[in-house]
């Protein structure tokens, strides 16, 4: 239907010509030098802005001061951030693919994750995992909560829960289906809750996305909370739909069965191919 | 203070090394793994720079998350040229295959 993207390395037939690199890299040399001695030259500008927001921290609910211009002061560009990344999420999901030949007991499209039975084991790699998922899980938490008053939030938080999401579907053992309900809810929560709470205060406030003082602290880790569960499931999705899409447009009814046997006929002469090089140049 | 300006020295030359090499590079493995250590190095800019919270940001997406995306495309352009042709693997994809 849609022609496929033939993507190539080492595309050495497109170089440019020899005069024209030096050029460029004489221009882009000059152009970086210039902006380095106008950052160095240029006088200190002393923003009073810091210092408005060291002043008004108080009201603000948290005593980090980032924190505090993300989720209160500017919390409408993050509300628009977050829309920003459910975007991105629904133009991946399309993509994301669910494989539900490797796991025949398990419907696919049911349940966000599902344990592949089949999948090879790696003994050190599952009992890594298993130390390392459980701590790297209770460290977003962590980094969640001190984001009120320590460097931290929920975007470092949701970074670190969808790193330990791509650990897990790495070691061939947890399958993520993306289409389920679960991960459509998790996909939005952020993004509904940050609206919620926008609406929501608007009714006692009057302004759109001002707290009230006393409920400020409570709201912000409110919204903290599902944001980070939302970034982590985009985070995730996108690294989902990346590991596993194939090139292959999709008149070819056999893509899915081929394409395993493919991997393990290509990765051997690849994998002798590149002992060679390492042990040293070819002849 | 001397000690100061030795580790930012040693940071800033790191950094353009790193990226100066990542570009050049012929192999885009090698490339990706430069991409992610200058990561990390830009990261301990930050936390030079005081501002810790960019410092975890950085390392969390652009050093560690960046690369395993980049490494997830990088497995499939090795592997998408194989599947146009399958009857001829061995002349497929690599990038350890230099065109002689």
């Amino acid at each position: 239907m849609f022609k496929t993207p033939e993507f190539k390395e080492n595309n050495h037939a497109n170089e440019l010509p020899f005069a024209t690199r030096i050029l460029c890299a004489t221009a882009i040399g000059a152009l970086g030098l210039g902006l380095i001695f106008a950052l160095i030259l240029s006088e200190n500008i002393s923003s009073s802005l810091p210092a408005l927001v060291q002043q008004n921290l108080t009201q603000s609910g948290v005593q980090n001061p980032v924190t505090a211009v993300l989720l209160n002061f500017r919390s409408y560009d993050t509300l628009l951030e977050i829309g920003v990344l459910l975007t991105v999420a629904i133009a991946m999901l399309p993509n994301s693919n669910f494989n539900s030949d490797i796991n025949p007991h398990m419907p696919g499209g049911s349940r966000l994750v599902s344990v592949v039975n089949s999948a090879p084991v790696n003994p050190p790699l599952e009992a890594l995992l298993r130390w390392l998922i459980p701590m790297i899980i209770v460290m977003a938490g962590y980094m969640l909560w001190t984001g009120a008053a320590l460097p931290g939030g929920a975007f470092q938080s949701g970074a670190l829960l969808a790193g330990a999401g791509v650990l897990a579907q790495l070691s061939g053992r947890l399958q993520f289906c993306f289409t389920s309900t679960t991960a459509k809810l998790l996909l939005t929560i952020g993004l509904i809750t940050f609206v919620m709470v926008a609406v929501g205060v608007a009714t006692t406030t009057g302004v759109i996305l001002q707290y009230p003082l006393e409920l400020a602290a409570p709201l912000i880790l409110l919204i903290e909370t599902a944001a980070t569960l939302s970034i982590a499931a985009i985070l995730l999705l996108s690294y989902n739909t990346l590991a596993t899409q194939t090139f292959e447009s999709s008149s070819e009814p056999s893509v899915f069965d081929k394409q395993p046997s493919a991997l393990s006929e290509t990765s051997a002469p690849n994998e002798t191919l590149q002992s060679q090089t390492a042990e040293g140049p070819k002849p | 203070m001397e000690f100061d300006i030795l580790i930012d020295g040693c940071l800033v030359v790191g950094i353009l090394i790193l990226a100066c090499l990542c570009l050049a590079t012929k192999n885009l493995f090698t490339a990706i793994v430069l991409f992610v250590s200058l990561g990390l190095l830009i990261a301990i800019a930050w936390v030079r720079l005081d501002a810790p919270d960019l410092a975890i940001a950085e390392a969390a997406i652009g050093a560690g998350l960046t690369g395993a995306f980049l490494l997830a495309t990088w497995r499939q352009l090795r592997v998408a040229p194989a599947n146009n042709d399958a009857d001829t693997p061995n002349k497929s994809g690599g990038d350890n295959v230099q065109n002689p």
